[in-house]
């Protein structure tokens, strides 16, 4: 990645810094909660864009990912585990940060393992089941992988729905802030929510940067090679079963860790996070970014997850999102962006979508 | 022995809905190659048509017009939005149907309400039932699957018989082709649309009485239907039947073993299984999707 690369991910930082700014001295601090909400459901559909616009693989099965990651770290730092309160074997997970007691609502002591153990077991299943389902369903091409993931999201959300372990209907309730050092605690009190804007869009730049880079190196040209035809990139030597499968691990790694963070977050998830129709809405928002378009994507997402967790839409928000979702796709199938990009790049050769210079330099 | 049976006939009759959904993805599929994710609100909009017709007039006529009207309503959606974007990639559009069924249902939910609704039973009444071999069978469970057999027979003639249906299959098998001999392709598309729309129309009208009929009825039997029609093979209208049947069957089944709450996800978990084994379907072949393929 050039320097020039960058220019634009510090603007958008800037952009952000202003964002917050302005809105903390217009007194509406109420509006970071929602922009907090939608930066992680932006990672949720920047790792799907990944999937879809550079490997063009689909992927209607990304909301079970997002839901392992929560309801992992949910129901491990909220369910006591009783074999632990006195033995020996505690102490010494507990003193090494692994586990944690804390009074519950009546005064007892709850021993649960403590949010980072949990992130990082939910990282890891998520990544386990992300290897397992995709071995075989990336073998699948066009409607039959769609149909796949879509399965296996349905199998996770019924899973999530019948299991009482998991809250069943309610989901699970009372998950505790996070305190993840330097200041930064994750949790919905007033008091936190604009270390919360900073840190969760910070996550964002952080994808935001990772992907680019990606994109541009020798894995992206890879994946955009499987996209073209993939029997001609197996007949240039890409392995192209790796990198399917290596780009749809990270994009399920990267939706579990976003619904860790909002489920610690907003206390609390529901079994409608696992749902289809989820999974369906984080599709329709890579294609309305335009597919292969790692800004338009963070744009159109921020956008509309922001008006609708807002409620701007009211009793009217699933029409509005279908609405803007056809109007978008029908009349700029690009995305939105597209055209801004390339004003921006105005004079400069090479068109979205060729090779550039920058990506023989990896 | 008779509660097998009951499972069985129970299994048929969700599965011979499916196995019409699935009809419905085919024929669209074979024409455009665009997967319908609306195909589950033409069988809402259908029975929901026909409940509030049902009101004014006797019930033969009222699913007559509910089944013309939302056939019509399928033909005006692909020349309002799918005739005009043929530039589009197909998963443009297939986004755009999504955005459509998105649209329908909540159409739906402020033009009726979120009330469940039904029609009467064709004969008799809920509590009506004809035993077979100890299993208590309802006479509704008869209409639905004799009318199954009706649209797939009816179905199978016209597209082997007729010059509209070869006409269609033509344009199937090479759009490219089929324009050069004069068939008027993108007529043919709206055709498939309005077939479409018009037999998920009345199977919506035939499980009612049963399973009655709300504004977001539509998006499980359209993941089931998809299920059916990806188990049988895309483009493969026959075989789309089995495929509905067997995920009916299925579902009905898991019931015995498994929580009733598990239900979909052993469904779900066989038709993965099963696309594991055979990534193009049961029917379909690998050379077939190639060729089509090829020729988008």
């Amino acid at each position: 990645m050039t320097r020039r690369a960058l220019i634009p991910v510090a603007v958008l930082a800037a952009i952000l810094a202003g964002i917050q700014l302005a809105v903390s001295a217009a007194g509406r601090d109420y509006y970071l909660t929602q922009l907090i909400m939608s930066a992680y459901y932006a990672i949720v559909v920047m790792g799907l864009c990944l999937v879809m616009g550079y490997a063009g693989q689909i992927s209607l099965g990304h909301a079970a990912f997002f839901a392992i990651g929560g309801y992992t770290s949910a129901a491990l730092t909220t369910r006591n585990i009783p074999a632990a309160h006195d033995a020996a074997w505690s102490g010494v997970l507990r003193s090494a940060g692994l586990l944690w007691a804390r009074p519950d609502l009546y005064g007892e002591t709850l021993v649960t393992v403590s949010p980072w153990a949990a992130f990082v077991l939910a990282i890891a299943l998520a990544v386990l089941v992300a290897l397992l389902i995709g071995w075989p369903a990336l073998r699948l091409k066009g409607h039959y992988l769609a149909m796949g993931t879509l399965g296996f999201g349905l199998i996770v959300y019924r899973i999530v729905l019948g299991t009482e372990f998991l809250g069943a209907a309610d989901g699970i309730t009372g998950v505790p802030p996070w305190e993840i050092g330097l200041g930064i605690v994750i949790s919905e009190r007033k008091a936190f929510r604009v270390v919360n804007y900073y840190f969760a869009w910070g996550l964002v730049l952080l994808v935001l940067l990772l992907l680019l880079n990606l994109v541009h190196s020798r894995v992206g040209r890879a994946l955009r090679s499987i996209h073209g035809g993939e029997q001609a990139a197996n007949a240039m030597g890409v392995n192209t079963a790796g990198y399917k499968l290596k780009a749809f691990v990270l994009s399920a790694a990267l939706a579990a860790a976003a619904g860790c963070f909002l489920t610690h977050y907003n206390r609390g998830i529901g079994p409608s996070e696992a749902g289809a129709l989820k999974s369906v809405r984080y599709v329709a928002l890579v294609a309305a970014g335009g597919m292969a378009n790692l800004w338009g994507v963070l744009f159109i997402s921020t956008l509309l997850n922001f008006l609708s967790l807002r409620g701007f839409f009211g009793t009217f928000d699933h029409a509005a999102f279908g609405i803007i979702l056809i109007a978008i796709i029908s009349l700029t199938p690009e995305g939105p962006l597209a055209p801004v990009g390339r004003w921006l790049r105005r004079g400069r050769g090479p068109q979205p979508g060729t090779v550039r210079d920058d990506d023989t330099q990896g | 022995m008779s509660q097998i049976l009951q499972y069985v006939f129970s299994g048929l009759t969700t599965g011979s809905i499916y196995a019409v959904v699935a009809i419905g993805f085919n024929l669209i599929y074979s024409t455009t190659g665009i997967i319908n994710f609306a195909q589950g609100e033409f069988v809402m909009l259908g029975g929901m048509t026909a409940v509030s017709l049902s009101l004014f007039m006797p019930l033969p006529i009222s699913i007559m017009i509910a089944v013309l009207v939302v056939a019509v309503c399928g033909g005006v959606l692909e020349i309002v939005f799918f005739r005009r974007l043929r530039s589009h990639s197909v998963l443009h559009m297939i986004i755009i149907t999504i955005g459509l069924s998105i649209v329908i249902r909540e159409a739906a939910l402020h033009i009726w309400d979120e009330k469940v609704r039904s029609l009467p039973y064709f004969t008799g009444n809920e509590c009506s039932s004809v035993k077979l071999l100890g299993a208590a069978i309802s006479p509704q469970v008869f209409w639905v699957l004799g009318a199954v057999a009706v649209v797939v027979a009816a179905l199978h003639c016209f597209l082997r018989y007729t010059l509209w249906g070869k006409a269609m299959r033509a344009c199937s098998s090479n759009p490219i082709a089929a324009a050069l001999a004069g068939i008027n392709t993108s007529n043919m598309r709206t055709l498939s649309f309005a077939v479409s729309a018009g037999i998920g129309a009345l199977a919506g009208c035939m499980i009612s009485p049963i399973s009655m009929s709300r504004y977001d009825m539509g998006t499980g039997l359209a993941i089931k239907g998809f299920a059916a029609a990806i188990l049988g093979g895309l483009g493969n209208p026959m075989a789309a039947v089995f495929g509905g049947l067997a995920v009916g069957l299925a579902e009905a089944f898991s019931v015995i073993r498994l929580p009733a709450a598990y239900k979909d996800a052993t469904a779900f978990a066989i038709l993965l299984l099963a696309l594991f084994v055979r990534p193009h379907g049961l029917f379909g072949s690998r050379a077939a999707d190639e060729a089509r393929e090829i020729a988008e």
